[in-house]
């Protein structure tokens, strides 16, 4: 034990005559397990979201009952069924407004709620009788009594001017939602005795036949294990997942090269250390030792930063959630033990995978020194040889994705697949660019700047292929992000025809707003449309009904059409697809699908196919009217209208006054464009501030590996400086060096950028999200990239440079004085 | 018999599981005054109506309609089953309709034999039509157990009415009988249980014959037996300083039938409590001196000493009896637990009956 | 005299025996046999110097008693203990606990302090000797240098700390492998006249690999390997 102490002793004093390359070691680790675990806290708490929001009081975790055509049904349903036997419960589910902001309200009934709801909030004895009794409470999440500037026991009244229950909060509730009693719910929605959906608990006996109790007023809906969030958000996890992964490997890179550095320094010292009589095993184990020693400390600090990270990037990911799924994910990062656990786990492994060159050649390694090491051009061209080849190994693999891989973890596959093959190929086509500037280099000093810049290549290889990787992948997501933003706003600007749109409560109120409408001059035109939702396949599809009007034959765009299809879609056997929905389904224009709808089977021509982009859901767009013959139930509350701009705030203002419609009901064009695309940005701002990691991570690469080099490589200067290159004019020359190399680097990481850029654009959005973007490159954006690269690595060679022309020449002897 | 009884069953019955339980026994235990504040008050003179009082007296805190039954099968093996609805009022004052109503039910059922004890639980709020009581034609009912009678059901007797329960692992369907008239228990159905003026209207049907099937397991057989309903209904909790009750109903061979309880107090004295029912229907309240309840042996179930065999003497009437339990683990280990299964006697008088143990 | 030596056991008498060491490597696909049957004794106290042509297998021999390497045949006992027998760890620990090694690059470990240097053997055998590292620091004369690091010393200097720390350990048996070779001929004479008076006062045996004849000449014993035999 003491032994082993100090060997350690000893292992460890070579990081305090080394600080910068212990700095390098712990970045590595530190930038490997905050990028990692960032992402991984982010991806926990949407699903412990998820889950909270699945299992609400018997969400999609429990089985339930519903109304055929999902409108709410007679209480006396649920009495029929409990005389019967069935274990069900009753919830009420609707809107409400407080202060002009919408929140789901939902009537539950704790007495015969089943006890096996998921993890459903639990009500103790006491709390059951305050929920019950009058005033009775409105359970709440903390973060809504926030939403809501409301306290604790406070009262807020609803549109309606009806009070709600005193709120009570409820840790475990998902944001954004009310608990009240069914009793209660059913008086502030003013659904006296309707039910929206009951709850199947477990079965006491075995209770008549659903359809001998209740008929077909109702069917039964089963749990699904994987919530319609967790598949429409599956993809967008994957996404960061892939980020982080990147990230992770870039942090291990520069692991990987500092320990491997530090291996190379430290191999007399431990040659010493076993001729001392420290056994092989011992300084073995100590090298471990140390090893997890860092690695542990480095993941306690990378997890400290990634849950900084996590923090920072988590208002991003809750409002792309929220703008694109309609998850709620709660702003307030909250981790788990396993997170922690995970982290510094995932610390560790890295560390060991990133050493365990350097651990191998350790342990193999003879006490004495081999008599005669080969030359490193051998060597060198030996390593070349053996990681080309395995390039090619990988290049053949994404071959094979490309031909053979379906999903979109294949897609992901083929994506690391080739930046990996590149990365491996650099070293290599440098090699053969320097080469060929070798060959053509007239003078001393031009041959021996191309001749050393090649053995330098070993040594910087592995932070060039970290700064390629991140290059390639900033090109790649750079222009795909481009891509969409210019495809996104001028698809939304034919998309959303209407001037102003508004959503009436009921059909009711729909009535009452066309009617008040149709005397006010402004209006040009009123344009009803409809939203169903059916089952294509087991999956649910909407259905959106369009009017019959020109504006729309003239704006809204369509990426296939057969010929007059507007005029065909009036009669309503036809519809236009939205491509997502056309890719699930492979259906082509001149297809035709079979809808069920109440009526029966509806059956359409396909005539056209639409981008929907954003829309998680596939969707059918129909004329309106035929939607409402095929599906009578369809409410009627979405109104479109026609109003020269100047009129829009006017009547926008009018319509709140007279219908109490709050922001969500009726909003202008331009709200609702600038909000779509605050979504859009905001679902690409994590995917950018990641980038710029990544970035970030290659640079300290870089510059911790030419600041490794910097001093193994006085000896191969001192040389020219002893026959007359001054330092200046040197560390001129090692700066042009880098900047080559780096520039060639840079230069190669556009083309394989703008292969990743189509590699996500064809392959990866369309798996993920359902659709294909034409492919866009934008020069000016690669130069600018190319030139933030160059930055980088000016910056990261600055340093020794600068540190290289300002070395007192005594340290220049020296390296002659130590060659005695 | 008594308000005793009556706040123990209420206990277990009107809430256990619901948060007013506490209340209620919080309320019960402050003091006498304010216990039935508000509610429906218990006094002597009370003329009993029929139908009108099999139905629900929702103005009174607690009501139930307690039946236990004990049966034989086609092979002579004994069995007996429970069946209870047991009523609860939050809160005092006029019926609020809808979700809004303050009235609680529960109900328990249960099946015992020799070799297995089967029960379960059911609670329900009022004014939604999921559980309740209606006097004519009689229908007690949650969910999908009930007592029903049709409209021959004669009021006097509150026969015939018919009887199902069931739960995960058992079931049971019964037809019950008589023809002997409702008996009133205490002074005219005046039950008092103490000095101090805790009493409940009671009254009892312990005549009925009963006749149906019971499914354990998947398995039915044809069971017949002997049946006793009691009904109860009062405002007023237990007294702070009762621990609990024993309590008996006997169906004697000649036809007689005897109901007994002991009140236990925690200062050891105990109050013995009887009512001779001859077959003809005529009652008798036995002086609480002349009863001797002693326990014989006691049996461990779900982690308490129980007394399950009694030795039950009445020198007045010359009754010496010895009491075994037909299952000694009839445990009813729901929301509030307590034992209650068949038992067997013999001595000077041998019959079948139902034995109660609260509060141990 | 004669009846004390009879009662002296034989070990004792000799430190390190070598008989019939063979080992040869492989070199372009051509073995090469570098030792051919070496026979070699040393007396505890004996100071012998070993040299020998270039490649004559000075250094191997060296290396092979002191454990850093396998012979192909042949024994090495050193007192009691059969090296040859012994597998890696057991070297390790025989080289810890008796062995002092000194090399003609120095060896010293870089980031460790002089102070740190000369304890290390010593610390990692778990016998550190306060009261003898003083007399070290004294006798080497590396008093004011205790807090420098290897690289701020002169070459002298650093031979000194390595055999202080080889010596730190009190070992039975200290081999050097051309300890002057780095160094001028003026600072070797100093250096090779301390190990002499250390080894004196240690009582331990001493083997010297060196091309000098000169230094060669000042010990008690010269041995010359020659095609892998002792002459």
């Amino acid at each position: 034990m003491r032994r082993g102490l100090w060997v350690l002793a000893v292992l460890l004093s070579h990081w305090r005559r080394h600080r910068m390359q212990f700095a390098t070691l712990l970045i590595g680790l530190i930038a490997a397990t905050a990028l990692w675990s960032g992402v991984q806290a982010i991806n926990q708490q949407a699903r412990t979201a998820y889950d909270r929001a699945a299992a609400t009081f018997g969400g999609v975790r429990t089985a339930t009952l519903v109304a055929p055509n999902a409108a709410t049904f007679p209480q006396n349903l649920f009495i029929k069924l409990r005389r019967a036997g069935w274990p069900v419960s009753p919830v009420l589910e609707g809107r409400v407004q407080i202060n002009g902001r919408s929140m789901r309200l939902l009537g539950i009934e704790p007495v015969t709620l089943p006890a096996d709801v998921g993890n459903a909030p639990r009500l103790g004895a006491g709390d059951l009788s305050r929920f019950v009794a009058a005033p009775g409470q409105t359970l709440v999440a903390r973060e809504t009594l926030g939403d809501l500037h409301q306290d604790e026991g406070a009262m807020p009244s609803i549109s309606s001017g009806a009070k709600l229950p005193p709120l009570h909060v409820l840790p475990q509730l998902v944001p954004e939602v009310l608990v009240v009693d069914i009793g209660v719910a059913q008086r502030l929605l003013n659904k006296p005795d309707q039910v929206s959906r009951l709850l199947i608990g477990t079965a006491k006996g075995k209770p008549a036949p659903l359809q001998s109790v209740v008929g077909d007023q109702l069917r039964r809906v089963e749990p699904s294990d994987e919530t319609e969030l967790e598949r429409l958000t599956d993809s967008f996890h994957l996404n960061l997942t892939a980020f982080g992964l990147l990230s992770f490997f870039v942090g291990l890179f520069i692991v990987n090269s500092a320990v491997g550095l530090a291996f190379e320094q430290r191999l007399p010292m431990l040659r010493t250390l076993r001729a001392c009589g420290a056994s092989a095993r011992l300084v073995n184990s100590v090298l471990v030792l140390e090893l997890v020693a860092l690695a542990l400390v480095a993941g306690l600090i990378g997890l400290v930063c990634g849950y900084v990270i996590a923090a920072a990037l988590l208002p991003d990911v809750a409002a792309s959630l929220r703008g694109l799924y309609g998850a709620q994910i709660p702003g307030q990062l909250t981790l788990r033990p396993e997170w922690w656990l995970a982290g510094i786990g995932i610390s560790v492994a890295g560390a060991i995978v990133a050493a365990a060159t350097s651990l191998i050649k350790a342990v193999r390694m003879p006490v004495l020194a081999t008599a005669q090491p080969r030359a490193w051009q051998q060597r060198q061209r030996r390593w070349l040889v053996l990681q080309s080849l395995a390039a090619c190994a990988v290049f053949a693999v994404a071959l094979l994705l490309l031909q053979y891989g379906q999903s979109l973890i294949a897609g992901f596959g083929l994506l690391a697949a080739l930046m990996l093959g590149a990365a491996l190929i650099l070293p290599a086509i440098l090699e053969i660019l320097l080469l060929a500037g070798q060959r053509l280099a007239r003078g001393p000093l031009a041959l021996w700047f191309w001749a050393d810049s090649r053995q330098q290549l070993s040594g910087l290889s592995l932070a060039l292929m970290a700064l390629l990787l991140a290059l390639s992948v900033n090109v790649g997501v750079s222009t795909m992000v481009e891509t969409f933003s210019r495809t996104f706003v001028g698809w939304l600007d034919g998309r959303l025809a209407a001037d102003v749109y508004i959503s009436a409560a009921d059909n009711a109120q729909a009535i009452a707003v066309r009617n008040w409408l149709k005397d006010r001059s402004e209006v040009q035109a009123i344009l009803s449309g409809g939203r169903a939702e059916t089952l294509v396949e087991g999956q649910p599809v909407e259905l959106l009904g369009l009017p019959d009007h020109p504006l729309y034959r003239e704006r809204w765009p369509l990426l296939e059409s057969a010929p007059r299809a507007w005029e065909q879609l009036v009669p309503g056997n036809a519809a236009f697809i939205s491509e997502q929905l056309s890719r699930r389904l492979n259906v082509r224009v001149g297809d035709v699908i079979e809808l069920p709808a109440p009526e029966g089977t509806w059956e359409l021509d396909i005539v056209g196919i639409y981008a929907d982009y954003g829309n998680p859901k596939g969707q059918l767009a129909v004329n309106v009217a035929a939607l409402i013959r095929h599906f009578p139930q369809t409410p009627q509350t979405r109104i479109g209208l026609i109003v020269p701009r100047d009129k829009i705030p006017g009547l926008i203002a009018a319509l709140q006054k007279q219908f109490a419609l709050d922001d969500r009901a009726v909003a202008d064009q331009a709200t609702v464009k600038a909000e779509s695309i605050r979504i859009f940005n905001r679902t690409f701002a994590v995917t950018s501030a990641l980038n710029a990691f990544t970035l970030g991570v290659a640079g300290i690469a870089l510059l911790t590996s030419l600041l490794t080099l910097a001093n193994s490589r006085l000896p191969q200067l001192a040389p020219l400086w002893a026959i007359g290159v001054t330092r200046p004019r040197l560390a001129a020359i090692e700066l042009t060096k880098t900047l080559s190399v780096a520039l060639f680097t840079s230069l190669l990481a556009v083309p394989l950028g703008l292969l990743v850029a189509w590699c996500l654009i064809a392959i990866v959005n369309v798996k993920a999200f359902g659709w294909r973007l034409p492919f866009h490159v934008f020069p000016l954006q690669l130069a600018e990239l190319v030139a933030v690269a160059l930055v980088a690595s000016l910056c990261a060679a600055l340093l020794p440079v600068l540190r290289l022309a300002r070395m007192q020449p005594a340290s220049l002897v020296k390296v002659f004085a130590n060659e005695r | 018999m008594s308000a005793d009884k009556l706040s123990r069953r209420a206990f277990a019955g009107g809430i256990a599981a619901l948060a007013f339980a506490r209340r209620a026994s919080a309320q019960g235990y402050a003091g006498l005054g304010e216990s039935a504040d508000g509610f429906a008050k218990v006094t002597p003179g009370k003329t009993f109506s029929f139908p009108g009082d099999h139905g629900p007296h929702p103005d009174f805190r607690i009501e139930w309609w307690y039946l236990t039954a004990n049966l034989v099968d086609g092979n002579g093996a004994a069995c007996g089953l429970q069946w209870t609805l047991f009523r609860q009022a939050a809160k005092p004052g006029p019926q609020a309709e809808g979700w809004a109503n303050q009235q609680i039910w529960m109900a328990h059922a249960a099946v015992t034999r020799a070799d297995t004890h089967r029960f379960n639980e059911l609670f329900s709020r009022g004014g939604i039509g999921q559980a309740g009581v209606e006097a004519k034609p009689f229908v007690a009912w949650i969910d999908d157990r009930e007592m029903k009678g049709t409209e021959r059901t004669d009021d006097r007797t509150l026969a015939p009415v018919t009887l199902k329960a069931s739960g995960a692992d058992f079931s049971y369907a019964l037809t019950l009988d008589a023809d002997r008239a409702v008996v009133l228990q205490g002074d005219r159905g005046y039950s008092r249980k103490s000095e101090r003026g805790q009493a409940s209207y009671y009254y009892s049907q312990p005549f009925y014959r009963a006749r149906g099937t019971l499914t354990v397991d998947d398995i039915q057989v044809e069971v017949s037996g002997q049946a006793w309903m009691d009904r109860e209904w009062s405002s007023q909790p237990l007294d702070t300083d009762q621990t609990g009750w024993d309590w008996l109903s006997l169906h004697l061979a000649s036809g007689d039938k005897l109901m007994l309880y002991r009140l236990r107090q925690k200062d050891g004295h105990d109050h013995p409590f009887g009512n001779w029912i001859s077959a003809s229907g005529s009652t008798e309240m036995i002086a609480g001196s002349d009863i001797q309840m002693t326990p014989k042996a006691t049996a461990e179930v779900a982690g308490r000493k129980l007394p399950v065999e009694w030795q039950i003497a009445i020198p007045s009437r010359s009754l010496s009896i010895t009491c075994k339990p037909l299952n000694p683990g009839a445990w009813m280990g729901t929301g509030f637990s307590y034992w209650e299964g068949p038992i067997s006697f013999a001595g000077t008088h041998d019959g079948v009956g139902y034995l109660e143990l609260t509060g141990y | 005299m004669l009846r004390s030596i009879e009662f002296i056991p034989s070990g004792a008498l000799i430190l390190l025996s070598i008989r019939n060491l063979s080992k040869s490597f492989t070199s372009a696909g051509e073995p090469v046999h570098v030792l051919r049957g070496v026979d070699l004794d040393l007396r505890p106290g004996e100071r012998v110097a070993l040299t020998g042509e270039s490649g004559s297998g000075k250094s191997t021999l060296l290396h092979l008693i002191a454990g850093l390497d396998a012979a192909d045949a042949g024994t090495i006992c050193l007192e009691d203990t059969e090296i040859t027998k012994l597998a890696d760890a057991g070297r390790a620990e025989l080289r810890r606990d008796r062995i002092g090694l000194v090399f003609q690059q120095f060896n010293l470990i870089p980031s460790l302090s002089v102070a740190d240097n000369l304890a290390f053997q010593a610390r990692i055998a778990g016998r550190h000797d306060a009261a003898w590292s003083r007399e070290l620091v004294e006798r080497l004369g590396l008093g004011g240098l205790l807090k420098r690091y290897p690289e701020q010393l002169s070459g002298g200097q650093q031979q000194r700390v390595a055999i202080g720390r080889a010596l730190a350990t009190k070992p039975s048996l200290l081999l050097a492998d051309e300890p002057t070779g780095n160094l001028d001929e003026a600072t070797a004479e100093d250096v090779l006249a301390l190990t002499r008076d250390l080894v004196a006062r240690t009582g331990c045996g001493f083997l010297m690999v060196t091309h000098s004849l000169h230094l060669a000449g000042t010990l008690d014993r010269h041995v010359v390997l020659h095609a892998g035999r002792i002459a």
